[in-house]
Order: structure tokens, then sequence, then C-alpha cells
């Protein structure tokens, strides 16, 4: 691990991993059942600088925003790094997204360049985005790009030196991260360079990565936890990153077999397509071997109570081991609530599951559990570095309140939006809408939310406002979106809902209710709403004639209960 | 041949997920008439891409959401 205390931005500590590790494998490219490509430190670093030639080329120095929207790739890495050794502004944004809700983000930020790949610019080439320099990879023999250009593998002028590295300073910023508003408001967290290193620091030094390191991402790259994990912390580390072009769980086990992967972040979605196939596994055994199983995981768990022991769990339990290549040593589990009895169950079976808790508004982690002992009833406590305080507690034994955090890898604040930036702080200390205790041994338990928003099991934060704009054409007066648990608040944070609270005449609710399935079924399963709660009042609206949110869950919570919602 | 391609799928499926073919229809939402998730569905995938002898990248899927959809994202690759 290269110690980050002497530098001051990540484009420096990865310029020095570069050099560092220069032999050592830094990418594998998986497609399907066979290894596609590999590349060396060295070979990253040539590959970089064709890429950083042709942004120099273009003018990106200090400061400019380069965004990227490309899936998990060799290209997204190469294309990240390019940018901040010639000093740029990383906009990671989700390659998930509409082109539309990508383009909307492209505009916010006023990205001067954008490095994509084909299938995500067959839509984007339609949107208006500002970007100056468009560089698309994988474009496929014989088809040509108008108003772009494809992603440089070969310099275009092969005896030109490198371009000049760009210095910055700790505290310039280093990524814009969009939370939300893809619809609604943008949300853009500025985070600095000062941030990361700091995390890294942390993480890394909590769950060491070496040269012997195989991490998988399957994460977004342009989400906090892959970002960190799955590319700054092994790069700097001079560990190898494995990518691979298909997400199904089946490919998935297949390359963790075939590669000894170590090292992987999943969202409980994954963990629960593995604990799944595990159990299918189990209950194909003849009961005999069953119940031996079970007593030996049993054992295991008594033996690995005080910390794991991954050498002893390998002898105990090998054939579940193996099912997942037999030198798996962590899964980071994040994104999104961590069922307790999941955890507990691959625990048992000597494979940990790293829970921590974390917000994109404070880099990657702010608690984490350290496995010493192991727990999975709890979101850990504070990463070093990071403090948290649980804001107005409740009288009781637990004394559960809004959870706040400060630390040096907190945001510096939204893009262009001083106002949303000062309602979420208190002082220096972030206000997560996240509600929370904190027990006797400092562990965080997460129980429920503030804020007006639902995290789904495949770790997608859904804002209510940005999903309002597919339901315009439903014949009402007035309608808006929430979280169902914002407008009745409950302890739990598994199976959230969205619903829509409506006003319309009488007469008209039953051709509203069937526009409002109609719309409800275009959309992406995890943006649905639930149901509809019929309102008869005007909402309460501020003078700009934004409704006021709060006031009309305020308002549907006195007088209708869930038991109002009617169903979709 | 395109509704050959939509009806093997859909026998597929219902057989698959224990559901009678004949409650299908090419235009249904396969995530709600079969009650399967994103995991399944993509199981799901595997298996026809087996059948069909082709490979679809999972980019190709978003947005994807019956039999029809389905078939058509498999017959271009055939």
């Amino acid at each position: 691990m290269i110690h980050p205390d002497r530098y001051e931005s990540l484009g420096e500590l990865l310029r020095d991993a570069l050099v560092q590790f220069k032999s050592h494998r830094a990418l594998v490219e998986v497609s399907r059942k066979k290894v596609k490509g590999e590349l060396t430190y060295s070979d990253f670093k040539r590959s970089a600088m064709v890429v950083a030639a042709r942004l120099a080329d273009a003018g990106v120095t200090s400061g400019t925003r380069v965004a990227i929207v490309m899936s998990n790739q060799p290209a997204w890495l190469i294309s990240a790094y390019a940018a901040f050794y010639c000093g740029a502004v990383l906009v990671p944004v989700d390659y998930k997204l509409s082109a539309q809700e990508q383009g909307n983000l492209l505009r916010h930020c006023g990205a001067e360049v954008l490095i994509t790949e084909y299938p995500s610019w067959l839509g984007l080439a339609w949107v208006d985005i500002p970007a100056r320099l468009r560089l698309v990879a994988g474009v496929p023999v014989g088809e040509t790009l108008e108003n772009a250009e494809n992603w440089p593998e070969q310099p275009a002028d092969p005896s030109a030196t490198d371009p000049d590295f760009v210095p910055r300073k700790r505290h310039d910023t280093a990524t814009i991260v969009y939370s939300s508003g893809t619809g609604g408001r943008p949300k853009g967290c500025m985070l600095s360079h000062d941030s990361y290193l700091n995390q890294y620091q942390a993480l890394l030094t909590l769950f060491p990565m070496d040269e012997t390191t195989r991490y998988f991402s399957i994460l977004p790259t342009n989400h906090a936890i892959d970002f960190m994990v799955g590319f700054i912390g092994p790069m700097a580390c001079g560990a190898t990153i494995v990518h691979q072009r298909t997400l199904r769980p089946e490919f998935i086990v297949d390359t963790m077999k075939r590669l000894k992967i170590t090292h992987m972040a999943l969202v409980p979605l994954v963990l629960e397509a593995f604990e799944r196939k595990l159990k299918e596994k189990l209950d194909a055994v003849p009961p005999f071997y069953r119940s031996l199983m079970n007593g030996l995981a049993t054992i295991n768990l008594e033996l690995t109570r005080k910390k794991p022991n991954r050498a002893l769990s390998k002898r105990l339990l090998g054939s579940v081991h193996a099912a997942f290549g037999g030198e798996l040593q962590y899964l980071f589990c994040g994104g999104a609530f961590v069922d307790r009895d999941r955890a507990e169950f691959f625990y048992k079976l000597g494979i940990p599951v790293v829970i921590g808790y974390g917000l994109t508004e404070v880099c990657t982690v702010a608690t984490v559990n350290t496995l010493h002992p192991f727990r999975g009833d709890t979101v850990g406590t504070p990463v070093p570095g990071v403090e948290i305080r649980i804001v107005s507690p409740s009288d009781d034994d637990r004394g559960v309140g809004e959870v706040q955090i400060r630390g040096r890898t907190v945001m510096q604040g939204y893009l262009d939006d001083p106002e949303l930036t000062a309602q979420s702080f208190d002082g220096d200390w972030f206000r997560t809408g996240d509600r929370g205790w904190v027990d006797a041994a400092g562990h965080l338990h997460l129980v429920g939310r503030s804020k007006n928003m639902i995290v789904t099991e495949g770790g997608k934060n859904i804002y209510p406002e940005d999903i309002e704009g597919a339901f315009v054409e439903v014949p009402v007066d007035e309608l808006a979106v929430f979280a169902a648990d914002y407008i009745w608040p409950r302890e739990g944070l598994t199976g959230e809902q969205l619903v829509a609270v409506a006003r319309a005449r009488q007469a008209k609710t039953g051709t509203a209710l069937a526009k409002l399935r109609e719309k409800n079924r275009t959309l992406p399963d995890f943006k649905r709403i639930s149901g509809v709660v019929w309102w008869g009042d005007d909402f309460p609206r501020t003078a700009s004639m934004k409704v006021k949110r709060h006031e009309l869950a305020a308002a549907v919570r006195q007088h209708q209960g869930r038991d109002a919602v009617v169903p979709l | 041949m395109a509704d050959q391609t939509v009806k093997t799928l859909m026998s597929l499926a219902a057989t698959k997920f224990g559901k009678a073919e004949s409650l299908l229809s090419p235009r249904d939402d396969f995530f709600e008439v079969l009650g399967i998730d994103s995991l399944q569905a993509m199981d799901l995938l595997t298996q026809l891409e087996e059948e069909f002898d082709v490979e679809v990248p999972d980019y190709e899927l978003q947005g994807v959401k019956t039999f029809e959809e389905l078939a058509e994202v498999i017959r271009r690759r055939l």
C-alpha cells in the first residue's frame, strides 16, 4: 500500500503506483467465460498517456470537467486517470440512467469533455450536451461517428513525449458525483482530493490490499464504493482489478472461481442471489451431508466468533469456499440495507460480509464493521477520521435520532446550490436524514429515515421528485410522490415503497387510477409506486408554487393511515 | 419466424417458472406475469441464449419488459 500522506492529489498517488508496480498485472477483462485481455501497470500507463495527450490537446487542464458515462471496463479507469493527470475534475455519471437523464446532469455540471462507450453514445448522440470533445470507446468496426471521435488507443504522434502532469492541491475538487436529481434538482456532490486520500488511508488500513489481491469489480465504477475499493484502493496497492461485461450471477460465480477472486463489493441483491444458489446446492445433497455441513458451519462460527480465520474456515467448509474460488477474503456489502440473517449465514460459512454505511456526500463509507468481532446487527463503528453524532435522541433506552457525520471525508457542498448545501449541514456536521442509535460498543444501528427517499435492495436511491414527471398526463388536479415511510414513519429499512398523493374530483378517480396504472407500468420496477392516497384539499405550496412536501406529508399523516393507500 | 421465436421463448419461460403457457401473451410484462425479479429474468435469459445459441449483451436488455421485446432482442442476434 502506498501511504497517501505525501501526496496532494489522486493523480499524484496513481502516477507513483503506475511506476512502482509496473510489471504487475493491473487489469483483467473477462467476457463471459474467457479472458479477453490483460494490462500491466506499465500497459495501463501507456494507454492512459494516449488519452491524456488527447485531453491536453483539447485544452483540458486544472478544473476542466470531464464526464465519464461507461460501464465497468479498463477504459473507465484509464480515462479517469488520464483526466486526473491533466488536472481535471472527474464527473462519473451512472451509465444505467437514460440518455435524457445523463444529458440533464452533463448540462448541470457543464462537462467540457464526455468520455463514453458506443451503447451509451447511441442515446447520447441525440441529446443536447455541452461537451466540445466526445470520445467514444468500443465503436464497432465499420461504424462512423458524428460529432464524436473514437476513444484513442494509439498516439496521434508516436514520437511525442507524454503531456505535462498538472498538479492539484488537496483542497481542490477531485470529483462531482451526482447522488440524485436526474428528474428534479441535481445534487452534485463536490468531493476533494483530501476526502479521497483520507478515505483511502482509513479503508485500506482496515481492509488491506496488496499485489496478491484480485478485486472483482461488479458495482458500477461511477458508484462511490467501487470508485474507492475497485479503482483507487487496489491501484494504489498494486492489486489486480477484474472487469466483466456481464453481471449475470452464473457468470460472476464462474469468474470468481477461475480468477480466484479475493475481494469484491456488492449490493444486497447480489448477496441474495449467492445465498439462493448456495441454499439450492445445500438442499440438493442427502440429509446426512446437509446436517454434517450445518454442524461444521456451527463449529466454524464458534471458532471464529472473535475474528475471521480463513484458513480454518476453508479446512472445515472447503466445498463451500471452492464454490467461490477458494480465495475469497472479503465481500464488502453496501449501497442498501443488509439483512442480518443473510450476513450471518455467510459468516457462519466462513465468508466474511463486511457491512458498512455511507453516502456519496461523505465520500464512500462513514462506518464499517471491522469483523473483530463480526456483527451482523449493526453498520459498524466510524472509520478513522470520521465522527458521528445522534441529534435529538428519543428518550427511550436506545436514543434514536438523526445521524450526523463530520470529518475530512465529508463533501465540500452541492455544485451550484448553496441553498441546498446550507440545508444539509448543521455547522460542520452533515445531516444524513437517516435515523439511528449508537450502542455501548460504539456501533451504529440504522432504524429508518427522516428524508423523503427510498433505497432499493439493488442499492438504488430513489428520490420521489425525480419520478413525478412520469405521471404528468394522469388526469388529477395535483399529484406528489412520497416515500411511504416519510408519511408514516416506521422502523425498518427493507421493503420501502413509494406512494402518490393525488387530488382529484370523486368522479374522476376511476379514470385517474387507470392512467396511473398505465404510466406506472412504463417505469422500471424500482421506480414504480405501490399505491395512491386520494386527498381532498389543495396542496400547500411555497410562493414559487413548489409543493411543501413536509407539510403535505404531515397533513396526510394526521388524517389518513397507511390503510388508505389504494394499491396499484 | 418472428412468431416462432416468441412462442419458443414463452414456452421456455412457462416451463421454467411453472406457469401455464396458455396464460402468457407476447405483449405481457414478463416480470409481472411470471412473478419474477430481475435476477430470475437474467437466469431465464441465459437459458434462452443456450436455446437460440446467441449471446445478448446486458445493455441490450435495458427497458425490455415484454416477451415480444425480448424476442426482438434475440432475433436481432440470430
